[in-house]
């Protein structure tokens, strides 16, 4: 049955090119000249979707996705990594599925963009031309402003803001860490890439150490006066992690830590110094060195783009998605990335193809986890604000705060299936 | 463009790839459209409404069911929106996922399904009557979460359902649940 049908088709086609063939005799050239080229910068939890979709949906777009590293490290479930129930290895990924739908699979760092010519040059001088780029480089830390944060205070101090390398060296400094020791965590000044995700590292730190650590302590010195989930993960702290969190608001410290002596293991605020044992110093944010690099960016150090298309608003034919992006309305979240990009390869395609672009759609849902048998979660629906000016949630929730033990531990399981989808979607 | 957004959590085509998260590919239209609605409209009397409001709704039972983030999420539709999900997810083919089975309770399983479930979860529970999920190749957390909803009421179970798991429980007790649980999860469409 199905054979059959894919000889009908084929035979449709068949007769279909020979029309093209009879009416014009130069069909190679028109061939050659109808096939679209898209170029992405960069395969995350944005890029990846935004390749796959727009090569799903129309086949005859030449895709390439340009991407610095063969595997790929999700930042998302990393916390888990570093409170010990997780391998760094679960979080590793890489593009042999995306290869197989006929992406083609560049692995280099894109240095500049010609904006005049379309073209794209990468680390190793070549050159990629684009009728259409997606920019979705993710974040770059804004290490100079932290004073002293340099690569050697990186390395003794992980922000482990990036998964990888970073994730490991967290991990391994709270096991070679004594009971009785201080781990400091200083979030960064708003917006950075995964809201709740300093407040579930929280979590995931206690939770290693009430095991194995018990008499340590956790200072949370936040840039910020108020977080995510706020409500929900303090609820955690004092039914799991009683006596052992500190967490300090930013008025309270001028704004946070301002700046470190890593050979000290210092940090310092404003007003105060403290000696830390384990630091994980988390510098503030902003777009991703290529979407500075091209001129993407504002003043906010941010992409501002059309938010039904993902277009940038400084350069046309350029699309910016994901944490570079400026979202209104949405967080820079894995999932929320993963809609832009489908909304951005929807309106790409459409436009590529002169036909009309569908009304955007948006979601994000969000899992923290307290413990092994305590997650959070926030989760929201989007659509267009018709000026344009705004993701607007149109229905939003938390987890309850009078939630069953029940519901928290499925909350868990759903992270976990959460977690094995999306990259699914996102590599295979 | 709409369900592109369920496939990041349901997984492509509704293939679940779990551990808890459920399938929903090659579930009847009906069950799907009774599942956002109750999710939507959470109160009883509300989701009666909008069923009796709607002739498209007209096989869908009022059963009211609690969830996670999916009356938050529901709740972001339009009923015709609703509509297109329920379309197109109960067109995708049914999924088995891979799971660990214990062959014996699912063997115990079958023996239960045969005598209490058969009616309404056809052909094995391959199949189902218009407003019953499709029970093979489920994810086994989530058959249970679900039984164990039904039990303590959080779910609505449909009244022929009541009697017969009520009778299964006090017959077999609530061991059954797990039988029936590897055996969905044994079998293969």
């Amino acid at each position: 049955m199905i054979k059959n049908l894919q000889r009908r088709n084929f035979i449709r086609l068949g007769s279909a090119s020979l029309l093209i063939g009879a009416a014009s005799v130069s069909l190679p050239n028109i061939v050659r000249g109808a096939q679209k080229k898209v170029v992405v910068i960069g395969g995350g939890a944005g890029g990846a979707i935004a390749a796959k979709y727009i090569k799903k949906s129309d086949s005859s777009i030449d895709v390439t996705l340009i991407e610095s590293n063969k595997t790929y490290h999700t930042c998302f479930m990393s916390n888990e990594v570093i409170g010990g129930g997780r391998e760094i290895g679960s979080l590793n990924h890489n593009y042999r599925g995306l290869k197989k739908r006929g992406i083609n699979i560049i692995y280099g760092k894109a240095t500049a963009v010609d904006v005049e010519k379309n073209t794209v040059v990468t680390g190793m001088g070549d050159k990629f031309e684009y009728d259409r780029l997606v920019v979705s480089p993710g974040i770059s830390l804004k290490t100079e402003d932290i004073e002293g944060y340099d690569d050697t205070a990186a390395s003794v101090m992980p922000h482990a803001w990036k998964a990888g390398v970073q994730t490991g060296l967290l991990r391994r400094q709270l096991l070679e860490m004594d009971d009785g020791g201080l781990v400091i965590v200083a979030p960064p000044a708003n917006p950075f890439r995964c809201p709740p995700g300093p407040y579930e590292r929280v979590c995931q730190i206690a939770h290693y150490l009430k095991n194995h650590k018990p008499k340590s302590k956790i200072l949370v010195i936040d840039s910020n006066d108020k977080f995510s989930k706020q409500a929900l993960f303090m609820q955690g702290w004092e039914a799991r992690y009683k006596g052992m969190i500190d967490w300090v608001p930013g008025t309270d410290t001028g704004g946070g830590v301002t700046s470190v002596d890593s050979a000290k293991m210092i940090v310092s605020t404003d007003f105060d110094d403290f000696n830390a044992d384990v630091a994980n110093v988390i510098p503030p944010q902003q777009a991703g060195e290529i979407a500075q690099q091209a001129g993407l960016a504002d003043k906010s150090g941010w992409c501002p783009v059309d938010l039904g298309t993902f277009e940038s608003k400084i350069h046309a034919g350029i699309h910016v998605i994901g944490d570079a992006s400026i979202a209104t309305g949405m967080p820079k979240s894995a999932y929320a990335a993963n809609s832009q990009a489908k909304v951005c390869a929807a309106a790409i395609v459409a436009s590529l193809n002169n036909t009309e672009i569908l009304e955007p759609s948006y979601v994000n849902t969000c899992y923290s986890l307290v413990a092994p048998d305590y997650g959070i979660s926030i989760a929201a629906v989007y659509r267009l604000s018709k000026d344009r000016s705004e993701i607007k949630s149109v229905s939003g929730g938390l987890t309850a705060s009078d939630a069953s033990p029940e519901t928290l531990r499925r909350e868990v399981q759903y992270a976990y299936s959460w977690y094995n989808n999306i990259v699914a979607d996102m590599f295979t | 463009m709409l369900t592109d957004n369920c496939v990041a959590c349901h997984g492509e085509n509704g293939q679940s790839l779990g551990p808890a998260i459920p399938n929903l590919g090659g579930m009847s239209q009906t069950y799907l459209l009774g599942a956002m609605l109750a999710f939507k409209y959470e109160d009883s009397n509300k989701l009666m409404a909008a069923i009796k409001s709607d002739s498209d709704f007209k096989d869908v039972n009022p059963l009211i069911r609690n969830s996670t983030v999916m009356t938050t999420i529901a709740k972001g539709y339009t009923v015709s929106e609703i509509k297109a999900i329920a379309n197109y997810f109960s067109d995708q083919k049914l999924f088995t996922a891979p799971q660990d089975v214990n062959l014996s309770l699912a063997s115990d399983g079958r023996k239960l399904h045969e005598k209490y479930c058969v009616s309404c979860h056809k052909n094995n529970g391959k199949s189902s009557n218009v407003d019953a999920g499709v029970l093979v190749g489920q994810w086994k957390p989530y058959f249970l979460w679900t039984m164990s909803d039904y039990l303590d009421g959080s779910r609505e179970m449909p009244r022929a359902m009541e009697v017969l798991v009520n009778d299964m429980i006090a017959t077999s007790g609530v061991e059954s649940l797990q039988q029936l649980a590897n055996y969905y999860a044994s079998a293969t469409p």
